[in-house]
């Protein structure tokens, strides 16, 4: 009862936040709104026992996502633009799919009905199988990096799409770094004391905690993505207050491109690997003697490469942002 | 480990994974190079593929050992070879015959990053085409799409970035519709595998999930397919884009998003459903005719030949939608039949534009007046493959033509009105074409001069090899008609 009230407390402040981007016509707050939409997002992921997806749109969605916005919106006028006519078109086709997805969600099973086919498939297989199979606790990440491993492979590939389309657009990656070393010590933040002091206090922690999700994701909710995106956060924060010269001083461009392309091409490899060692694509059974232990050192490893490869990209594509002025 | 059974994952993985080291190199043309070797080892993986399905057949793939519907699995057919062998061919036709073009057009800096695109769009297709599995579709989609946004956004004219820019939101709108039909489907049979899909649907028909699922679905790929009226994002991107990224996408990409319509609507649907099939064409067959009719129609007053072109491929994909949607064997034999040949005469009609563009600058239609003249062993081919495009006898267009009315005479009481539609559509692309071939050999040169300005041989001898393929595929089409034959068995499998 009391997760019902939750839900439909953070489902209305869900709704009230759309229609306030919507209609909000000053760009800074849709943004701020936007970020505050993601935290609503990943709590309502968390009610729902989505521990993994809702740290992730955690650390994506209100953290990465808000900078990038904030860092695009330097270079855009500060409000939207006036009379763009394909507004009642896309009023329409909103209203259209609403309406739609409600229709259809009268057929649909309870929430959390046991009985429902989604739960009566493979999920049983995957709950039973993993503790035999895998041998690791979360059962997410089983099925994210191993089950399903190569709609994973896609991801990581989506994120350095996303990566080499800024570079490419932007012409970053290999941009006009060290030079402007000295002139970014008074930018951003860094002429305030109290963010400057509580960010040198955070960071640390922040780039620890990264590194437990990243090599803690078998145990507890979290991987490559989670662990990636905390981790360039904590960059970005130290950008902010120590300007970002200096953390491109710490992990330059060129650095950051064999980070992406190094990541999609380490999980690729394990998937090559399974090849040679006389198995499937991204099989991890045969990577070792034992198929339990050879599916631990896959997942290991295509976590590390997913990590490399979010870290990378998110972090060519906030500098990407912050070297156009 | 015998690399043979490895055929459907390497198809994904080698372009997959040589992006990422084309990415890091620094020097253009190595970048160059490398895409097109991996692009040109790709069709030779496709052509081992299409002998296997022609042959013994290709097993289910179980990539990391798990089988369906635990694991994914990756399911080769005829139609799956069909879609491959245009997808890499296309793709190794764009790189090889754009090597100048693609020179002038980016900048030695960042020709890395967009030959990485390049490979990563190429990749994606393939992923799409091989796929078993709904979700796994979607995420080549998105691998796929995103690359090729960023291909078309290299187009020197700052239009390129405008008209990418909205291919993007109607593209993401197609995949989210997509997604949300997939996921209803998950929601009522919790399977994500094609064919265990179309098991356990039958213990959910008729219900409102499933029966929303199919009309998202549908629009989702219609969307990203150009079905008329939904092809608003085509024209411009096609327009804007480099020419060599040009015939790369409107030789395969919108083929893609058909293919898995096709997969969906009648591995899954059609034996599931109960007047699914009729819906389908009801809500097809009209949008195709006004696409086959209005695009020729539009295309005839367009000045610029890229734009021109790709209006009469919203035609084109009119017919292959028509066909498709009649929900026969003929019609589904057509289709993919038609999806093969156009993606010959196009490719090749785009690939002679690259070569214009090279000498003369323009893709304006006044501007390359005269331009047959100056370059008659160019112009030879485009009116080779334009021919093909209309369908006249002895090309390859002219045997899915056929194979087209032959299908559509099979629909009771409306067999004779649609042929008509057929023969108004093709007299227009007669008119269109006629266009630039008149101001091509008969205009005077703007500046006036007419002296002869062909490109390279080499770039010569790839046109004359394009265009002669379209006169092979019309006179010898044992090929394409085996794969659509093959892929029509499993298409309609789940009627049989």
């Amino acid at each position: 009862m009391t997760t019902l009230l939750i839900g439909i407390f953070l489902l209305s402040l869900l709704v009230i936040t759309a229609v306030a981007i919507v209609r909000s016509e000053d760009l800074f707050s849709a943004v701020m709104l936007s970020g505050i939409f993601s935290l609503l997002m990943a709590l309502n992921f968390f009610l729902l026992d989505a521990a993994d997806v809702a740290l992730t749109e955690a650390a994506v969605g209100a953290g990465v996502a808000t900078v990038l916005l904030l860092a695009g919106l330097k270079l855009t006028p500060p409000t939207e633009a006036k009379g763009r006519s394909l507004r009642k078109l896309s009023v329409v086709v909103i209203a259209v799919t609403t309406l739609l997805m409600i229709y259809a969600s009268f057929g649909q099973p309870t929430l959390g009905d046991p009985m429902a086919p989604a739960q009566q498939h493979v999920a049983p297989w995957y709950i039973e199988k993993t503790p035999e199979l895998i041998d690791i606790p979360n059962i997410v990440t089983a099925v994210l990096s191993s089950f399903r491993g190569y709609d994973t492979l896609g991801e990581v590939f989506v994120v350095l799409t996303a990566g080499i389309g800024v570079m490419f657009l932007l012409g970053g990656g290999r941009g006009k770094p060290f030079s402007r070393l000295d002139s970014h010590v008074e930018e951003g933040l860094s002429g305030h004391l109290i963010p400057k002091v509580m960010a040198r206090l955070l960071i640390p922690f922040i780039l620890l905690f990264a590194l437990f999700v990243q090599f803690h994701g078998e145990y507890s909710p979290g991987g490559g993505f989670q662990a990636g995106a905390i981790f360039v956060a904590g960059i970005i924060l130290y950008s902010l207050v120590r300007g970002e010269g200096l953390a491109l001083a710490v992990i330059p461009p060129r650095v950051l491109l064999w980070m992406s392309a190094g990541g999609a091409l380490l999980y690729g490899s394990v998937g090559l690997a399974g090849i040679v060692m006389g198995g499937q694509f991204l099989e991890y059974s045969v990577l070792s003697e034992n198929p339990v232990t050879g599916q631990h050192i896959g997942i290991i490893v295509i976590e590390l490469g997913v990590g490399l490869t979010v870290t990378g990209v998110l972090l060519s594509i906030f500098h990407a942002f912050a070297a156009r002025d | 480990m015998n690399l043979a059974d490895h055929l459907p994952a390497l198809q994904v993985a080698l372009p997959l994974l040589t992006a990422p080291l084309v990415i890091l190199l620094r020097n253009g043309f190595l970048a160059w190079l490398a895409a097109l070797v991996a692009s040109g080892v790709s069709l030779g993986l496709a052509i081992l593929l299409t002998q296997a399905v022609l042959g013994p057949g290709v097993p289910e793939y179980a990539v990391g050992g798990w089988q369906p519907p635990f694991g994914i699995s990756l399911n080769v057919d005829g139609l799956s070879a069909l879609v491959l062998l245009l997808v890499t061919g296309a793709s190794t036709l764009g790189l090889a015959g754009g090597r100048l073009s693609l020179r002038r057009d980016i900048d030695n800096r960042r020709a890395p990053m967009f030959y990485g695109a390049w490979l990563i769009a190429l990749a994606g297709l393939c992923g799409i085409a091989v796929a078993g599995d709904a979700f796994n579709v979607f995420v080549f989609m998105e691998i796929s799409s995103l690359a090729t946004y960023i291909l078309i956004a290299a187009g020197r004219d700052r239009r390129a970035l405008s008209a990418v820019f909205k291919y993007l939101i109607i593209g993401t709108i197609g995949a989210t519709f997509y997604l949300i039909g997939v996921g209803f489907i998950y929601m009522m049979t919790g399977t994500l595998n094609f064919a265990d899909m179309a098991l356990r649907l039958g213990d959910v028909i008729e219900t409102r999930p499933i029966i929303i699922a199919a009309g998202f679905i549908t629009i989702g790929l219609a969307l990203k397919a150009a079905v008329f009226p939904l092809h608003i994002w085509l024209p411009r991107a096609y327009t804007y884009a480099p020419n060599a990224v040009t015939v790369f996408i409107a030789a395969c990409s919108t083929k893609v998003s058909i293919y898995v319509l096709l997969r969906f609507n009648y591995g899954v649907f059609h034996g599931n459903l109960l007047g699914h099939s009729d819906l389908f064409s009801v809500f097809i067959v009209p949008l195709a005719l006004s696409g086959i009719l209005l695009a020729s129609a539009i295309a005839i007053y367009q000045g610029n030949i890229k734009k021109l072109l790709a209006f009469s491929s919203v035609a084109q994909i009119g017919y292959i939608a028509l066909a498709a949607g009649l929900a026969t064997q003929a019609g589904l034999m057509a289709a993919q039949l038609h999806m093969f040949n156009h993606a010959l005469a196009k490719g090749t009609l785009f690939l002679c534009v690259v070569a214009f563009v090279l000498t003369s600058r323009s893709a304006n239609i006044t501007k390359l007046a005269g331009i047959g003249r100056r370059m008659p062993w160019t112009m030879g081919a485009f009116v080779i493959a334009g021919l093909s495009l209309i369908g006249v006898p002895g090309t390859a267009g002219f045997i899915s033509k056929w194979y087209l009315v032959v299908a559509v005479m099979g629909v009771p009481g409306w067999g004779v009105p649609l042929v008509i539609a057929i023969i108004i559509s093709s007299l227009m692309a007669v008119v269109y074409l006629w266009k630039f071939v008149e101001t091509a050999y008969y205009g005077t040169p703007p500046d006036g001069d007419v002296s002869a300005m062909e490109v390279p041989l080499p770039l010569r001898v790839l046109i004359w090899f394009a265009a002669l393929a379209n006169i092979y595929f019309g006179l010898a089409p044992r090929l394409p008609i085996a794969l659509a034959e093959s892929g029509t068995s499993t298409l309609l499998g789940g009627l049989l």
